[in-house]
């Protein structure tokens, strides 16, 4: 191979560096460890009393339970979103391709009051399966509900532009080779979006597990049943309890930061498998 | 100078960091102040405002102009504590404005006598607010526990608004015939068994009564059950006033530490002053508070009704026993939540 002046289009590679990690440890460490510094007011007996409450651990169940099913339904239904955004055209294409970003950008309470008021017992939603024996509004139900909303755009967006480069001739390709619509399916198509689904997963998951606004409204709140972790944390901070509320922040963090680097490890796995793939 | 290029970016963000304005200075002759409240009260400072302004232009020469700033009591107090620039706080319950002195010493530990009764220039109470007809026959406390009733009122947690209602019921229950700690304490548990939505404010659980139709009975401070019943809809509530009930105070004070470094404390004390005089208490009156002058007092009477009131002094010994005891973490109210099973 010719060796070559390698050309790069950002001035400076110490220059640009210095300025990622200025960046990053301006933005994201220091307040990041400046959260693991408020915590050391507390004993450790202390720390592990207030998050090991039975209030704490409810809430750290739901959270991530919720959140959890909330990434898995957006997984399963954001694939088909954006399958049928890449694959055909019918009118108000453009309309619902502009809709699915909405939850980007509307105010998560305003979402969460929309919600609930469609989903209470008088709501539109609400008053039908309410008589089917669906309570949504105010239970773990309706907090799933509000983070599967919040969280659509992101399996929908890292999804669509990988099944847009996908060509259609693969599918015909496999087709001709004699493969049923499901073994294309599992062999071909799967494998290749498989790690743009597990990291819309992952980004919704994580939008969910730190949401606020749209929750509160609908969740109705009741300790040990319908409270999640963020509101477990302002209720400590109005009770000026500092050192609990970033006690039980810094649970979530380590908590959230494990999982989200095992989903990494995953994906990056399931890349390097599709990659090596003869023929792919 | 190559090898250390990495420091350029760090010096240049040091320096902007640095060079932050600390120049949010007003005009010669005119004066700002901000006045950090809670929710409920906006409407109310927006006339209170207009009127000082008028008053003190007349009397000094000198445009005012007052900010506002609302939010729920404790988020606004910490907001401070954690350096916004208030010159006054309106809040609604003297526990948060004590933490101003407790956790960043902003203003001195006797603050709540600076001013006439207590610091609070109006006071409010806690009623209740049932659909039109009153179709369960809610009367009185004791009626919110019978079978079948179910309470809307937010979490005490996290709002001030919602612990003067649970001391409300607490109150009551201890000082009728044969109360005790044990039958308080048993009486407010079973009220909270018939919650079955705790929003995180005052204003969430007025939607979730009011246009959710959840709940049969909403209980709510007295301004707040006007506003709803007047404003939204006499068709569709009635207030019920229960026989007792206790005086929530909403106490205001000067920002010390603030006031003496803006060079404000004369005007901003004045702003509190007015809220005593005969226009402030007028307007007081005029959005449901209850005015603290017996004179304005004696001509709104008709709307503000009669009933037994206790203060949280004499029934909890203030406010910091109060919260201590009930709503801290491990309190009376976490107790409520605790399994059974433990």
């Amino acid at each position: 191979m010719a060796t070559h002046a390698r050309r790069h289009v950002l001035p400076g590679f110490k220059l640009s560096l210095g300025f990622t990690w200025t960046y990053v440890g301006l933005l994201v460490l220091i307040p990041l460890s400046s959260l693991f510094l408020k915590t050391f007011s507390l004993t450790w007996p202390q720390f592990w009393e207030t998050v090991t409450a039975p209030r704490a651990l409810a809430a750290y169940r739901l959270s991530f339970g919720a959140s959890f099913a909330a990434a898995l339904a957006n997984v399963v239904f954001g694939l088909l979103v954006a399958w049928v955004l890449v694959r055909y055209r019918f009118p108000g294409r453009s309309f619902v391709e502009s809709l699915v970003d909405l939850p980007f950008a509307l105010p998560t309470a305003v979402a969460g009051l929309t919600l609930t008021t469609l989903f209470s017992s008088k709501g539109w939603y609400g008053q039908h399966l309410e008589a089917l024996g669906f309570k949504v509004a105010y239970s773990s139900v309706g907090v799933a509900v509000a983070l599967t909303f919040i969280g659509l755009p992101f399996v929908v967006r890292t999804v669509q532009p990988v099944l847009e480069d996908i060509d259609a001739d693969v599918e015909e390709a496999a087709a001709t080779l004699g493969a049923t619509p499901t073994q294309t399916f599992t062999r071909v198509l799967f494998p290749a979006i498989l790690p743009a689904l597990l990291s819309g997963f992952t980004l919704a998951f994580a939008r969910a597990l730190g949401e606020y606004g749209s929750v509160v409204f609908i969740s109705g709140n009741m300790p040990l049943r319908t409270e999640i972790v963020p509101l477990l944390i302002v209720t400590k901070l109005e009770q000026y309890d500092y050192a609990g509320a970033t006690a039980i922040a810094v649970v979530m963090l380590v908590a959230s930061f494990l999982l989200l680097l095992v989903v990494n490890v995953l994906q990056r796995w399931s890349h390097r498998r599709l990659e090596a793939r003869p023929g792919a | 100078m190559r090898t250390h290029s990495w420091l350029f970016p760090l010096l240049l963000v040091a320096f902007v960091g640095c060079s932050k304005s600390g120049s949010e200075g007003s005009a010669p002759g005119a004066v700002t102040l901000l006045n950090v409240s809670y929710d409920p009260t906006r409407e109310l400072y927006v006339d209170i405002n207009a009127a000082f302004s008028k008053h003190w232009e007349a009397t000094h020469q000198q445009k005012v102009t007052i900010k506002q700033s609302h939010g729920g009591s404790g988020k606004q107090a910490r907001a401070v504590i954690d350096g916004l620039d208030a010159d006054v706080v309106t809040l609604a319950l003297a526990y948060d404005v004590d933490m101003l002195h407790d956790k960043a010493s902003l203003i001195p530990e006797g603050w709540q006598k600076r001013l006439a009764n207590n610091s609070a220039p109006y006071t409010s109470t806690i009623v209740f607010v049932v659909r039109k007809g009153n179709p369960k026959g809610i009367r009185d406390w004791d009626d919110l526990v019978r079978d079948g009733v179910t309470v809307i009122t937010p979490n005490p947690k996290t709002s001030g608004g919602a612990r003067w209602n649970y001391l409300a019921a607490w109150g009551h229950a201890l000082r009728k015939p044969g109360g005790t700690e044990q039958s308080a304490r048993a009486f407010v548990e079973s009220l909270f068994r018939h919650v079955p939505v705790l929003d995180s404010g005052a204003r969430g659980a007025t939607t979730t009564f009011a246009e959710r139709g959840l709940g049969d009975v909403l209980i709510a401070w007295e301004n707040e059950a006007f506003l709803l019943t007047d404003e939204v809809g006499q068709e569709r509530f009635e207030i019920v006033v229960p026989s007792t009930s206790i005086v929530a105070e909403p106490p205001v004070t000067v920002v010390d530490r603030n006031v003496d470094k803006r060079g404000t404390r004369a005007v901003a004390e004045a702003y509190l002053q007015f809220l005593y005089s005969e226009e402030g208490q007028r307007l007081v009156a005029k959005h449901h508070y209850r005015p603290r002058s017996q004179e304005v007092a004696r001509k709104e009477g008709a709307r503000f009704p009669k009933l037994t009131l206790f203060t949280i002094d004499e029934v909890f010994g203030g406010w910091r026993k109060a919260q201590s005891a009930h709503f801290d973490d491990g309190g009376v109210f976490d107790a409520i939540y605790v399994p059974q099973a433990r």
